[in-house]
């Protein structure tokens, strides 16, 4: 005891009091490893609660205002970009395959293939931000960042940039009454493709085109894009088709694609599509509001996908350095649980989001 | 459980103070080795420190307030203006917002809690000891925060913070949600901390049902924080995101719903309010148990209707909104479901009442708080099923009645329970007795003081006198008078409290390991207990079995008997 007590700068329940027989990662509090590993887990599982019942505030929120101001919703979610949304959605669920393969090596023990793991499911991370970070970029030209900075905000009744609005109203329209087109296409079942027989390698072309006339505020045309969602979804193999291509494509094939558009849309051609003018005076003055909660939730997501990948750093940096082994890998167990909520989270904000119809 | 060290203790202890001289609060010297601290013990007094000062700054605007309210019914004295109603207006929501979020809910779970809840499960600390600290660092950054609040233009929201005018106020209401943000990571901690304490580190031989009540209570309250904070925590992003982004998700002026916040806040405050009151019930059964000296009357009951109150505390919350344009039959039913609420906080009492009946009853200081609490928490209960009654909650909706009503529960129950518990943990914490004369005569000022102030506030509130008012008609003025007199004889006994306290630390006689005789693991430790808590492992037993401790004299406290405890148990298995 007194030899203890020489320990002064021991601040509380150091290593002074650490039992003989424990090994150096048991705390002393605990009597053994498997009482540590499922305090820890248990631990995440209840924090994981408290994130769910966090983001349970938002989601509910969204539900209110969704069920509202149906209109809004509608007209406001033209703004985002389903590529991009989807294309996070893969980069994300693919990180958490990494993670998930990662926490398998380390109870394997299999040092190498863990680092590896880690280092891909940090690139995950970074890989959604920066595509994050292009999608905020688009509603910052747009205007459409939330509060008194949107576009569509209105002061005492009238429009508080009414320049900012004209064109936000343009691009948005102009996004609608070409995306319609494609949503109702994909409506019919998602075998709205085959109909129309676009074969699917050419999805990407078709893509990358959508992604050019739409910024050109060229509304007809932009339909192309939720083909190739109805391509992608149609056929998971393809996934991989709606990334960006690398390079830019022939522009050749600009025709093809309005070909193609124009025959897919020629059944229904402007259904439910909303545009600005199909929404009442009292919706106009809230489609902000669809933008505060698209930054609210996202945001939060964001922050939460950045604390993750600060957490993965962390492991990786604990790896590196020899900590885990296939006796001691509850950091990386406890870790993963969080990426995975974080992916699963996003899994409800796309759709509910980018995929409104 | 080590055998060996069984069998050379099987004679017992408790005779002597724990082996050594050394324990938690000298173990280590140094401000760091508190800062840094790893040790539940010590974190709790850290807690404690912080939560008293808190309590002190509320309480101060309380009195400040109530004097407010004296000196209307004098108006030569001191006329009313917008700028007097202003500092009222601000005094009530400091009052509140200090109180609730920085004394109420950490009061009993970060202080007594921390300090004791290892103990009672014969544990060397809570399972994340690291988070532990992390909650009092959160706690202290949210502290400051409302510091910065109190210089910064304070805040006149009152503590609810309802839009829209939260969101037009030209007071700090950023730094105080912010605040308030911080603190609800201050007490998501604690109660993720004390899940799995409870879950992973109970002793051999101590299952769910053997677990002492407070553990029971400290449970459900953790399961409120850990599922009502996060809610808390979103609303009040949406609510800053309001003010500094002006998104417009609760203002009625830019497409929003005021009523939502609401919501909001009420799904996360109502369910608040079983944090506060949970624990100082858990408080109240150990009591109980240990001051008439016999096991609680329907132990299972008393430990499933605490769960069931965190349930159902969830399910409530429409009460608060019955005036805030909700449908008649969303109405009727949060009132129903209100009205079930009241079934397992009485099956509480009648329980305790039942555990006093026949029993030894020791009028000690911590009973007397016990039995305070009974007598408080009945009048406040039932009027709050009062107010859960559609009809009379219209009526009384924001009156002094209401004002009353959470006042009994809040103050009366919580701070009874709160005070109680920390005068029957006090030899444990400190290894020092008070002055039992000055502890009663204050529990005595305490207890007619409250009841002073709040009970003509009942009256005041049924003859319609709205509360968070500045002003008042005449024919208030005597209850007013009544009220603000009451509680300076409150004050009195609570400051009455606080020199006791500190004239134990400073010149109060060593207390005995176990001053009382109850059976709960942490008697079977050193006061104050070492570092480590327990030297040998403690003995599980029934938790109110006390027939093995028997009374020495010669050290004014209770020895262990190991061997007649083991006979005990063997017959309680059978």
């Amino acid at each position: 005891m007194s030899n203890e007590q020489k320990h002064t700068g021991d601040t509380g329940h150091g290593d002074n009091h650490h039992p003989p027989d424990h090994p150096a990662h048991l705390a002393h509090h605990f009597e053994t490893p498997e009482q540590q590993f499922e305090s820890g887990k248990l631990g995440m599982w209840v924090f994981l609660a408290t994130e769910v019942l966090m983001f349970g505030g938002l989601f509910c929120a969204y539900a209110i205002y969704r069920g509202n101001h149906q209109d809004v919703f509608l007209y406001g979610y033209g703004a985002l970009d389903k590529m991009w949304g989807a294309t996070n959605t893969v980069v994300l669920l693919a990180s958490s395959l990494t993670m998930a393969w990662g926490v398998r090596a380390a109870q394997k023990g299999q040092q190498k293939l863990l680092l590896t793991m880690l280092f891909l499911t940090f690139m995950g991370g970074v890989g959604f931000m920066c595509i994050k970070g292009v999608e905020y970029k688009a509603k910052w030209d747009h205007n459409l960042f939330p509060g008194t900075m949107n576009a569509f905000y209105y002061e005492a009744g009238q429009p508080k940039y009414p320049e900012k609005l004209e064109h936000a109203i343009e691009f948005i329209d102009g996004r609608n009454s070409g995306g319609n087109s494609g949503g109702e296409v994909q409506g019919g079942g998602g075998h709205g493709l085959l109909d129309a027989d676009v074969p699917y390698d050419e999805s990407p072309a078709i893509e990358h085109d959508a992604q050019q006339v739409g910024h050109d505020g060229a509304g007809h045309i932009v339909s192309a894009s939720p083909v190739i969602l109805t391509a992608s979804f149609g056929a998971p193999a393809d996934m991989s088709t709606i990334k960006p291509p690398a390079s830019p494509a022939d522009m050749g094939v600009n025709d093809a694609v309005i070909d193609h558009a124009g025959v897919l849309t020629t059944p229904s051609a402007e259904h439910t599509q909303v545009l600005w003018r199909d929404l009442s005076s009292a919706e106009q003055k809230k489609v902000h509001l669809f933008f505060g909660i698209y930054f609210m939730m996202t945001g939060l997501h964001g922050l939460h996908v950045l604390i993750g990948m600060i957490l993965i750093a962390w492991l990786f940096w604990k790896a590196k350095k020899g900590a885990f082994n296939k006796d001691y890998f509850a950091p990386v167990d406890i870790g993963g649980l969080y990426w995975h909520l974080v992916d699963l989270i996003w899994i409800f904000l796309f759709p509910l989001l980018y995929l409104i119809h | 459980m080590s055998v060996i060290q069984d069998q050379v203790k099987v004679s017992g202890y408790g005779g002597q103070q724990g082996p050594g001289e050394t324990n938690y609060i000298n173990h280590s010297k140094g401000i760091m080795s508190w800062l840094l601290t790893l040790d539940h013990k010590r974190i709790g007094l850290m807690y404690m420190i912080a939560v008293l000062t808190a309590f002190l700054g509320g309480g101060l605007c309380a009195i400040a307030l109530r004097t407010m309210l004296y000196m209307r019914s004098a108006p030569d004295v001191a006329p009313i203006t917008t700028g007097t109603q202003d500092v009222y207006n601000q005094l009530f929501t400091l009052h509140g917002a200090i109180l609730v979020f920085m004394f109420i809910i950490p009061a009993v779970p970060a202080i007594l809690g921390n300090m004791i809840l290892p103990l009672m499960l014969g544990a060397k600390d809570v399972a994340f000891p690291r988070l532990n600290l992390l909650s009092w660092y959160c706690y202290m950054a949210g502290a400051t925060f409302f510091l910065f609040v109190l210089l910064s233009g304070g805040l006149d929201t009152g503590w609810t913070f309802y839009t829209p005018y939260s969101t037009s106020t030209s007071t700090s209401v950023a730094a105080a949600t912010m605040g308030a943000f911080i603190l609800g990571f201050s007490s998501i901690l604690t109660g993720l901390n004390f899940i799995a304490t409870i879950h992973m580190l109970r002793p051999a031989g101590m299952g769910w049902f053997r677990m002492p009540l407070f553990l029971w209570a400290l449970y459900a309250t953790s399961i409120i924080q850990v599922l009502a904070t996060p809610v808390l925590a979103i609303t009040l992003m949406l609510l800053a995101a309001e003010r500094i982004l002006h998104v417009g998700i609760f203002d009625p002026a830019l497409g929003g719903d005021p009523v939502l916040f609401q919501h909001f806040f009420w799904f996360y405050s109502h369910p608040a309010v079983y944090i506060m009151i949970l624990p100082g019930m858990g408080i109240i059964s150990e009591l109980m148990a240990t001051f008439c000296r016999r096991q609680v009357f329907g132990y299972s009951f008393i430990a499933f209707s605490s769960i069931a109150i965190a349930l159902l505390g969830f399910l409530v919350w429409g009460h608060h909104m019955y005036t805030s344009g909700q449908s008649a039959m969303t109405n009727a039913i949060f009132s129903l479901i209100t009205f079930s609420v009241a079934i397992p906080s009485a099956i509480k009492i009648f329980n305790w009442l039942a555990t006093m009946y026949k029993g030894s009853i020791s009028l000690a200081t911590p009973m007397l708080y016990a039995l305070a609490f009974i007598w408080l928490f009945t009048i406040g209960g039932l009027t709050g099923v009062f107010l859960g009654a559609l009809s009379l909650d219209i009526m009384a909706h924001d009156t002094y009645f209401v004002v009353a009503h959470f006042h009994y529960v809040m103050v009366g129950s919580m701070l009874t329970s709160f005070i109680g518990g920390m005068y029957y943990w006090w030899p444990k914490m400190f290894g020092k007795m008070y002055n039992e004369t000055v502890a009663k005569v204050a529990w005595f000022l305490i207890f007619f003081g409250f009841n002073l102030t709040f009970f003509i506030q009942f009256i005041a509130g049924s003859q319609g006198m709205p509360r968070r008012y500045a002003d008042y008609l005449p024919e208030f003025a005597i209850y007013h008078q009544i009220s603000t007199l009451g509680s300076y004889v409150l004050a009195i006994g609570l400051f009455l409290v606080l020199y006791n306290w500190i004239q134990s630390l400073v010149s109060g006689p060593k207390a005995p390991q176990n001053p009382w005789g109850g059976n709960t693991l942490e008697w079977h430790t050193s006061s104050p207990p070492p570092h480590e808590n327990f030297i040998e492992d403690p003995h599980v037993t029934e938790p109110y079995e006390m027939r093995a401790w028997d009374y020495d004299e010669s050290i004014d406290g209770y020895v262990y008997d190991k061997a007649k405890a083991i006979e005990l148990d063997k017959q309680s298995q059978h």
